[in-house]
Formats: structure tokens, sequence, C-alpha cells
């Protein structure tokens, strides 16, 4: 039988994924799955989502030849340029789908987690277009150090609740989220942020994020005259923005796809976010997957410069991408995304967020050749990383 | 003869189980909560192995938890501490807790052990039914070990036949849409979905839990069901206890309404 990257019947990417859930939320999460493909099968939804995606959020995004970067890495970079999505990053593709979603499901609320605050904005941004109400958990630390995103969150009309459980960061506001869930069985919609969770939602978000290489495929034929890249690289914290670009390429042999994981200080520092590497198989969240954890099972805190990617696990999509070494994935320091970030800055005239200068990271490693064709996955643009920036990268 | 089958068969009255995290307040307390519940007449005990990220349960136990973790709790100490709990005490005894901590330790070896200590019975609430009957249900029973599956009021009745099939021992009704302790007492409209859930005749007997504190919501849930399940109320006496064996007796006693 040929080797398969997508879900199987029973909500597996090999051994990983399923629906570890308590039965308080059996109900809600069966729904979803029973209808969730019906529902974006159809074509009323699809022309909805892609009107939506195009006058909202300004879909296609850009395809851009990054000739000076080419120039200096020797081979030819293309840069997916979802920074410029509305609200800043690829996670409103995911939130626009889901909330369609949740418009057929008949539910009125909505529930969300986020860690650095882009999902958060992201589904506080649809909320507020559809008239639907928001509450999102958030990390009682990360609301101190990401300040503007909560900010946003209130303007646009959302509740922000502190998540004070466990390292009060994006773990415990999706453990926060759920329970939220669980206590509003039914009128609310639970929207995940990235491709984790139980089945059928690391599917359904790889779906609405696969847009995202669903126009590479076109724009390259557009641009060069051919349907695939040699290379495509992007960040992975849970793997939402990856899972969109690796997508229309899993089955794309000539096609390398490359994972970029959040080192921190580095995978043996005791700082790191770097789950392929330092990670176990696992169930947290809902599905099974690799899991930074103890000997005893219990989640270890991860590290990250970068608070997208500041997650324990990794979504099961790319854990079996990982196992089957369908994708390559590379461990990037907190020290290599910066350099990344303002190479970028200064040879492209683009500041990337910080999770995106991890897959930029990649370039010096990739040893690709002259005439190979690299599509980085830019998912999301630097604003609300300024601050770091201008600390770490001595602009004050 | 399972000891929880016997519980049940032998029940004079509503049947009390309650619900202790291992290793609270303090690292060596399991063995002294244990034997002071027996002591007071809890029928059944359900005991909490601590995880860092529980998603069903609410503060109290939430923060139990984490006490006990950073107390050093692993799965692992907390057989150690269990290894000679069957020469005193005779009640059935549950373990609760999260699935990872079980697959880290490793399935069969965690059966096997609940075997050697005198466990009778899991309640793991984010092991679903399917995965439990293809990978799990033949290792539990080839150790003894009774696996109990939780119902919710949004449990549709078909499942809720499936459940029952499965289940041996009881099966743990979830009294509203709730994560643990999050409400408190009973209304009216849980006590028709009790009474809805009594007339559907299952095989097994039910206990309700989530929401019962006190002897007057014992009661109420035990009129439809073979008894009920305290398990924050009882944890945040934990928490206050400055004399943790007389208070568990007298709570105990104050619950069963027995003088």
């Amino acid at each position: 039988m040929a080797m398969t990257y997508q879900v199987d019947e029973k909500g597996y990417y090999g051994e990983f994924g399923g629906a570890f859930i308590p039965e308080m939320l059996y109900p809600n999460v069966e729904e979803l799955r029973t209808h969730y493909l019906d529902i974006i099968n159809d074509s009323s939804f699809q022309k909805e989502f892609h009107d939506l995606l195009k006058d909202y959020v300004g879909r296609p995004t850009p395809l851009f030849e990054a000739k000076r970067l080419s120039e200096k890495y020797q081979t030819q970079i293309y840069l997916k340029r979802e920074d410029l999505c509305h609200t800043g990053a690829h996670k409103v593709n995911n939130t626009i789908g889901q909330i369609l979603v949740a418009k057929k499901l008949g539910k009125n609320k909505i529930v969300a987690e986020t860690g650095a605050g882009q999902h958060g904005v992201a589904t506080a941004t649809v909320c507020a277009l559809m008239g639907l109400e928001c509450i999102v958990y958030m990390g009682a630390i990360d609301i101190e150090r990401q300040a503007p995103n909560v900010a946003r969150m209130r303007m646009l009309g959302a509740k922000v609740v502190a998540a004070q459980s466990g390292s009060k960061t994006l773990k415990d506001a999706t453990n926060e989220a759920m329970r939220h869930w669980i206590n509003n069985p039914v009128d609310t919609h639970y929207i995940i942020g990235s491709v984790v969770g139980p089945h059928p939602y690391p599917d359904m978000v790889a779906r609405f994020q696969s847009v995202i290489s669903e126009e590479i495929k076109a724009q390259l034929t557009e641009k060069l005259g051919r349907n695939y890249p040699d290379y495509v690289l992007a960040c992975v914290g849970g793997g939402s923005n990856a899972a969109g670009a690796f997508y229309h390429f899993l089955d794309e042999a000539r096609t390398q796809l490359i994972a970029a994981e959040a080192a921190g200080q580095g995978v043996g520092s005791g700082h790191s976010a770097a789950t392929t590497f330092l990670g176990k198989s696992g169930v947290l969240h809902g599905s099974k997957s690799l899991l930074m954890q103890t000997e005893d099972g219990q989640v270890i805190e991860p590290y990250s410069i970068s608070a997208g990617l500041d997650y324990p696990g990794i979504g099961p999509m790319h854990a079996h991408l990982f196992k089957t070494g369908r994708a390559h994935f590379y461990d990037i320091t907190d020290e290599e995304a910066l350099a990344s970030a303002l190479e970028l800055s200064q040879l492209e005239g683009i500041i990337p967020a910080l999770e995106s200068a991890h897959a930029l990271a990649v370039l010096p490693k990739l040893q690709a050749k002259p005439h190979e064709v690299v599509v980085i996955n830019l998912s999301g643009r630097g604003d609300k990383d300024l601050a770091t920036y201008q600390q770490r990268l001595n602009l004050l | 003869m399972n000891r929880i089958s016997a519980v049940f068969e032998a029940a004079k009255g509503p049947i009390l189980n309650v619900y202790a995290t291992a290793g609270f307040p303090n690292f060596g307390d399991t063995m002294t909560v244990l034997e002071a519940l027996q002591e007071g007449g809890a029928d059944i005990i359900e005991i909490g192995m601590p995880y860092s990220d529980p998603v069903a349960d609410g503060e109290t136990i939430q923060q139990s938890n984490q006490v006990s973790l950073d107390q050093g709790m692993t799965v692992a100490h907390l057989f150690e501490q269990l290894k000679d709990m069957r020469a005193k005490v005779q009640v059935p005894v549950l373990l609760m807790g999260y699935i990872n901590p079980v697959l880290q330790f490793g399935v069969e070896r965690f059966c096997q052990k609940c075997q050697e200590v005198g466990v009778d019975g899991l309640i793991l609430p984010d092991l679903p039914m399917a995965e439990y009957e293809s990978e799990y249900q033949s290792i539990f029973e080839r150790y003894g070990l009774f696996n109990i599956f939780l119902i919710t009021p949004q449990t549709a009745d078909e499942r809720i036949r499936r459940i029952d099939s499965v289940s041996q021992g009881f099966i743990y009704m979830v009294s509203s849409a709730s994560t643990t302790g999050a409400k408190t007492g009973i209304s009216s409209e849980q006590e028709l979905y009790f009474e809805r859930i009594n007339r559907m005749n299952l095989k097994n007997p039910r206990l309700i839990g989530f929401g019962i504190s006190d002897r007057e919501s014992f009661l109420k849930a035990s009129a439809s069901a073979s008894g009920a399940i305290i398990g924050s109320a009882f944890v945040k006496l934990l928490a206050q206890s400055s004399d943790l064996r007389g208070d568990i007796v007298t709570f105990v006693r104050g619950i069963k309404g027995v003088k």
C-alpha cells in the first residue's frame, strides 16, 4: 500500500492522532467529525470561504522572488507572503473557515486559545465580522508580554480571559479553552488555532490552511512553468502554517518538506521547544503525538523567544511526517532566528514575525543548489515582535 | 469477585465514593487519607494520580494535582505508597487520572502494578471508548481491572447503551455539563436527567459525581442512582485540615449520616 500522509478514517496519521477527549466533549467533537467534510465540501460554503479569503483577507498572497536573498544563498528563493494577510499572519485562513463551520452548526458563541495573540486576534476579527460572541483564553504571563494584541482583541469586542493555571502560557490557555467548552457544550464552538487537538481538528485546520500550497502551486506554474518547488520551508510550533504550505506537496516526491522548530537556547539547554528533538509519543490536548514530557508523563513547559512556537507538542500530521522521514526537521535557536529576521529586513525590506524567522534561518544550513527553487512560507509579519527586536537587536 | 461488584451487591444504603488526590496535602499522606476514609465509612475510594494538564478538572483538583507534583509525586512513587495497602484497606480502590502518565509507565506494566497492590478499577476520562475497546480492554481484563466510563447530560441514549454494554462495576454519571467542582448543589433540571437515566434500566449501577458536596446533594443524587461521588469538596477539606484523620472521619460520617 502506498504511504499516505492524510488522516485515516479513525482520525490517525500513522500512529499519531485520534481523539483522546473526556466524555463531556464527545458530543461536540463527534458533531464536528460527522459534519465537517460535508460542510466544507459544499459548494456554497466553498464560495463564501473563497470570497472572504479574496475580499477580506486579501488572497491570493503574493509569491515574491527574493532576489538579494537568492543571491546571498546562491539559489532561487521565493517568499510566500502570508504576512500580508489581514491581521498579519496565516492564522486568519483557519478562523474564517471555522467560523463558517460554526455558523453551519448553529453555534452562536466562540471560544479560542491564544499564545502570542495572533490566533486570538484572528478569531476576534472573524467573530466581529460575523457578529458572534468571542471569548479568548490567554496565559496570564502572555497577557502581560503581548499587551498590544490583548488591546486589539478587546477593541474587536472579544473577552480576553487570563489562564491562571499551570505555567500560565499557551498550553494552559488551551486547557482553559477546553474546560470552557466542557462547561458550555451546547451553544459554543471551539476554534483551535493550529493542527492540534482531537480529530477532526488537525485535518480541518490543515484543509483551511491548504490554500497556501494551492496558491504556491499555481504561482510557480505561472512564474516558472513548473508546479512544484524543490523545497518548502516553514516553521512548526503546532504546525498550521507548515501544514498549509506542505499540503499539496505531500505526495510530490520531488519536493523536500523542511520544518523549522524552535530550539530556544539550544536543544540541550533545557530551554527549548524543539519537540521532534526532545519529545516522545504522548497524549496532550486530545491527540497522540510527539510531546515534550518527563519520564512520568508530565508535560514539560517549553521555551522559545517566539511565543507562537512556544508549545510542548506538535500536530499529529507533523509527527507522522517526522517519523516517516517525509519532512526534515531543523532545530533553530533564538539567536539564529534573530539574525535571519535582521537579514531579511535589510536584504528585502520585509520584517518577518519571529516564528517565520525560524524558517528563514534554515537557509544557511540547506545548501540548495543554484538551479533549485526554494519556497519559504513567511507566515507572519514582525510588528508584534518589535519590542523583542528592539531589545535583542539593540535598536533603541 | 471484584471488590467493586461486591460493594454494590452488599449495599444497604446509598454508596459513597470519595476522591482524594494522591500525595495531598503532603507527599506522605496518601495512606493516612485512605485509612481515614475507610474508617469514616466511605464505600469506594478513588485515588487521583496527579497530572500537569487535567482538562476535565476544575481549579480545586488542578491545584491539588500541582501541589502533589511539586512534591515529587509520580506513578512509580504512588505504587510504592500503595504497596501494602491491602493489609489495611478493604474497600474497593480506583485510580483516577489521565492517559498520558499511564502510557509512559507502560499500559501492561501499569495494570500489573495495579493488580499487585490491589487496585480494582480505573477512571481515565481522556481514554475514549473506541480506543479502550481496540487497544486496552484485553489488558485491563487480564489484570482484573474494571474500566469506569463517564456519561453526561449530553450523552445520547444510544451511546449510553453502548457504554453500558462495555462497562463493568458502575457507570460514572456526570451530573451536569461541567468540569469538577465547577457547580454545587443539584437543580430540578438535573434531577429530571437523573430520573431519565434511571428509567433506562441499564445493566450497570450508576454513581453520580460533579457538584456533590454535602449530605443534602449526596441524598438527592442517590435518590435516582446507587450513590454518589464527592471530589472537590473533599479535596478542599484536605487542603484546610490540621487533623487529617479526625477531619476526614467527621466529614465522611456527616455525608453518610452516621453519628
